[in-house]
Order: C-alpha cells, then structure tokens, then sequence
C-alpha cells in the first residue's frame, strides 16, 4: 500500500541533517500549523458551502447559485463580508471572557485535530491514548461555549449556554461508551492501532450487530455534541435568537462559525476512523485480489470519502428532523441511549472475549 | 410489558425518522423537484398560477368596451377605500338619463388584492391581474384609471 511514510521520513531527515533538534521541531511545528490553518479554512469554505447546497436541495430549492459556478465561491465572499464587519463587544459584558471565548472553541477544536490519521503514515501526533484524548479534547469545547454564553450579559445566550451544557455533559457518555466498544474489539486507544485493525474489515460489519448499534448511537452523540439540529437548542434561532452567540459579530461570531463545522469534521472523521476503517481501503477478509484492487485507490481518498459521507449524513438529519425540546433532549439520552450502549458494550466485551468477531 | 413497550417505541421512532430521511433523500437525488423560479432571468417565460393576484384589472374588448355598469358595489365592497368610482349621466336615443362610469380610480397603493371587488362586482366588469412588477419611483403613480380613454359600456350589459 503506498504510504504517506516516505514523505514525512524524508522531510524529517532532511531537516536533522542540517538542523539542531530544537529548530527541526519548530520548523516541523509551523509546518503542521500551516497545513492545520489551511485545512481549516478550506474545510470552512466547503462545508459551508455543502451545508447550504444539501439544505437547498433536501427542501427542493437550488441554494447558493450566483457567486460563481454553482454558487462555489459564495462562502468566500460571505467569510469576505464577516472579516469587514465590526466585531462588537457589548457595554455590559465581561470583556476580556467575551473576546477569549471565541479562541476557545476554536482552539480546541484545533487540538481535537492532533490524532487525526488522514492517511497512510500521515498524522500529526499518534499519541497510546488516541480515542482518549479526542473525547476528552472535545468535552472542553462546552467551556468556550459556557464562557461566551455567561460573558456576554444576555438572558438567550446564557440560556443558550446552559443548554449547551446539559447536553455535552449527557451526550459525552454515549458517545464515550460506543467509541468504548471499538476500543474493547481492538484493544488500543491508539488511532494507528485501530486503523490497522481493520486491514481484514471495517469493524462495522466485523462487529456484528452490537457494532452497528454503537455506530447509529455514535452518529446520534456526534449530532448532538456538535450542536446541530435536531439538537441544536443551544443555538434554537427561533427561541434564543442564536444562543450563545447572539451578542457576536464579525471575525468573533466566523470563528465559532468555523468551529462548528470543524467539530462536525472531527467527530466524523473519528466516526470513520472507528467504525469504517479510516483511510483503511475496503477489504473483505482475505480475498487478496479484490483487497489488492482496492488498495489503488489512495488511501486520503478513504478517508476524506467516509468522512464526507458521514458529514453528508449528519447534515441529512439535520434538514429532516424538527428540534427536540429539552425534556426530550435529555430523555433520549437518559432513557435510551445510555442504558442500550451500557447493554451494547456488556455484549461487545463477551464478543470480544469469546473471538466472535471475525 | 415494559420492555417490550420499550423496544416497541425504539421501533416506532424509528420508523417515524426513517420515513422523514427518505422524503427528503427523495428530493434530493432527483433535481428535477426543485421549484424554484429563477426570476428575473425567466422573465420572459415565467408563467403565475391562475389563482395567483397581482393588481385589479378592468378588461376591455377589441372595441374598446368594458362591462362596468357605474353601480359602485366595488367601491362599497372595498375594504380600505381603494376604489373611487366617478359615475356620470348620460342620455339614451330614448332621451333618457341613464348612469355610466365616467372613471374608475384604483388606487394600487392601497390595495391589499382581497379580491372582494371582483367578487361584488354583479357584471364582472373587473378581474385581478397577474402582474406583480409594481415597484415605482413615485408613490402617485400608483393611482390608476383603469377605464379606458374613450370606451363605453358594451351594450346589453345592465
Ligand atoms: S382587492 Fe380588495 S383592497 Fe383591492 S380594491 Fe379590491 S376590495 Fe379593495
Ligand atoms: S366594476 Fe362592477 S361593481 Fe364596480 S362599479 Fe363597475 S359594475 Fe359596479
């Protein structure tokens, strides 16, 4: 399989031979700052861009269509009209908490983005605790959200940001515990570990049922960790004007903008990366030849297909499903998908333990 | 029993959501459903639905004769005032004065296209456009005669 390795190794190499080490991390640090940057900003630019497209299209509509072919560059000028408008800060708000939150939520989103494999041997830190420190990294980003809610001396944001709150902290758990059962099957919380793994099969069809219901409670948690309808009451437009960042304008409200749909990128990819298989390519088993075909096909492509396929998905919900209320909200998660991951991962383990799985 | 009421829900719910996806994965496979009219740049083939009310029209035939017997049931039908009709006195060949219209003021600025005119009217002298390209500069452009210069009533109509 072609791998990314060779690169990475020889661009490391290059740079010990000339450098200190000191100066080889810094440089290989800006490196990946400018490749996570530029990631950033043209995931924005195209998620945005898709979002409205497929809302378009769901709702029998044609969506952006004038700036550009297809409306393509209409999320430029958008970011172009939101870098030219006064970013606001009201006179009853916390200042220095109302301009920090937005750095938050942005920052950790871009810290969720460390274990991310992208492709063969190209990742920015494959740390033993991969799985760990996404959940962990992406349950701090209700921080921001409580900070900038509270900062901005707004009765809808606060309550934005209290909803927020009640939600992350409930949904954290299903969706710890079905990222548990793909750790119990292949026993590492290593990203790397798990994506290899699967070389003879996506876990969701190795994995039986029990898999496949991890992967729906997965999705669910995602939606609803991400803030998107049909969870989106932190943002509820039709009830808190736009939640927690109502009292933002300008580059400050782009940038949870951003954030939003970088976390719905991240917890995607993680989502594939657990369930099918990464930029691991489709193989069954061990037909060599049908595996062997499938490995011409490089494996970013993989990766950034299942992840756009599962973004695809959870924007499908979104423009289908109607906004739950907050008794429902959290009924869902007490109620249902707790108790059935808790089931779920007890039947994975004896999977597991009993090498059911193939 | 509980549980199976439990799992019975799960389905049901299930089913509920799924039934939604599928709806709105249908539109979305087919581009063809989409509605919306490119306006202006259809201008020319755009087409309204007949139910569709865009201003107050008065029809007038090839002899430039309309059916507007002057009886103001329109103007006491309005709403807000919208209508003003001017009626005149004119003589028969019997030498007998008979009531005509002399103008028919709408005044498009006030109209809410309630229809109600059209309705009253007893000899359907008057229908609702389709037109909507009203936007003026001057407001009192907006107050219209819409009997035409020189027409008459078409003969039979009471
Ligand atoms: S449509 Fe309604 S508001 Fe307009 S002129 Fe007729 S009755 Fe009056
Ligand atoms: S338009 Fe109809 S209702 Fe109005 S004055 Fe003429 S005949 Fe009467």
């Amino acid at each position: 399989m072609y791998s990314l390795h060779a690169i990475t190794h020889s661009i490391q190499d290059w740079l010990s031979a000339r450098l200190s080490p000191v100066w080889v991390l810094m440089i290989e640090s800006i490196i990946v700052i400018v490749l996570a940057i530029g990631l950033f900003a043209v995931l924005g630019l195209i998620l945005v861009w898709l979002e409205r497209k497929v809302a378009a299209h769901m709702q029998i509509r044609l969506g952006p269509n004038r700036v550009g072919p297809a409306g393509i560059f209409q999320t430029s000028a958008d970011t172009l009209k939101l870098i030219l408008k006064e970013g606001l800060t009201p006179d009853g708000a916390d200042k220095f908490l109302f301009n920090f939150a937005p750095f938050v939520v942005m920052i950790v989103a871009m810290l969720a983005l460390a274990p991310i494999a992208f492709a063969n041997g190209f990742q920015i830190w494959d740390i033993n605790i991969g799985v760990l420190y996404v959940s962990a990294i992406s349950s701090l980003s209700v921080i921001g959200i409580l900070i900038a809610g509270w900062a901005s001396n707004n009765k809808y944001s606060l309550l934005g940001a209290m909803r927020s709150g009640a939600q992350i902290v409930s949904y954290e758990l299903s969706a710890g515990l079905s990222i548990l059962t793909i750790v119990v099957l292949t026993g590492s919380l290593q990203i790397s570990d798990i994506v290899h793994a699967q070389q003879n099969g996506w876990w969701l069809f190795k994995g039986h049922i029990p898999v496949v219901i991890a992967f729906i409670i997965f999705i669910i948690a995602a939606t609803a960790e991400t803030n998107r309808a049909p969870f989106d009451l932190a943002e509820a437009e039709s009830e808190l004007t736009a939640g927690f960042h109502t009292e933002y304008s300008g580059m400050k409200f782009a940038l949870f903008f951003l954030a939003e749909y970088i976390n719905i990128f991240i917890v995607c990819a993680i989502g594939a990366t657990l369930f099918l298989g990464g930029w691991m390519p489709f193989h069954i088993g061990d037909w060599a030849q049908f595996n062997h075909v499938m490995d011409y096909i490089p494996s970013s492509i993989w990766f950034f297909g299942k992840t756009f396929f599962l973004i695809f998905l959870i924007m499908w919900f979104r423009w289908t499903f109607p906004r739950l209320r907050v008794d429902q909200l959290l009924t869902l998660e007490w109620k249902y998908l707790l108790p059935i991951s808790l089931f779920n991962l007890l039947l994975v383990t004896v999977i597991a333990i009993m090498n059911w799985h193939f | 029993m509980f549980i199976k009421e439990y799992i019975s829900e799960i389905a049901k719910a299930t089913k509920s959501l799924w039934t939604g996806m599928r709806l709105t994965g249908h539109y979305f496979v087919r581009p063809k459903t989409v509605i919306t009219q490119q306006y202006p740049d259809n201008r020319d083939t755009l087409k309204m639905a007949d139910r569709f009310r865009g201003e107050v029209i008065m029809p007038h035939d090839a002899d430039n004769l309309h059916a507007c017997t002057g009886c103001t049931a329109c103007e006491l039908a309005c709403p807000n005032a919208t209508i003003k009709v001017i009626t005149k006195f004119e003589l028969t060949p019997e030498n007998k004065k008979k009531k005509a219209l002399d103008t028919f003021v709408y005044h498009l600025d006030m109209c809410t296209l309630c229809g109600l005119c059209v309705d009253a009217c007893p000899t359907g002298a008057i229908q609702m456009g389709q037109n909507f390209e009203h936007s003026v500069y001057d407001r009192s452009t907006l107050t219209k005669k819409l009997n035409k210069p020189g027409s008459k009533i078409r003969e039979g109509v009471e």
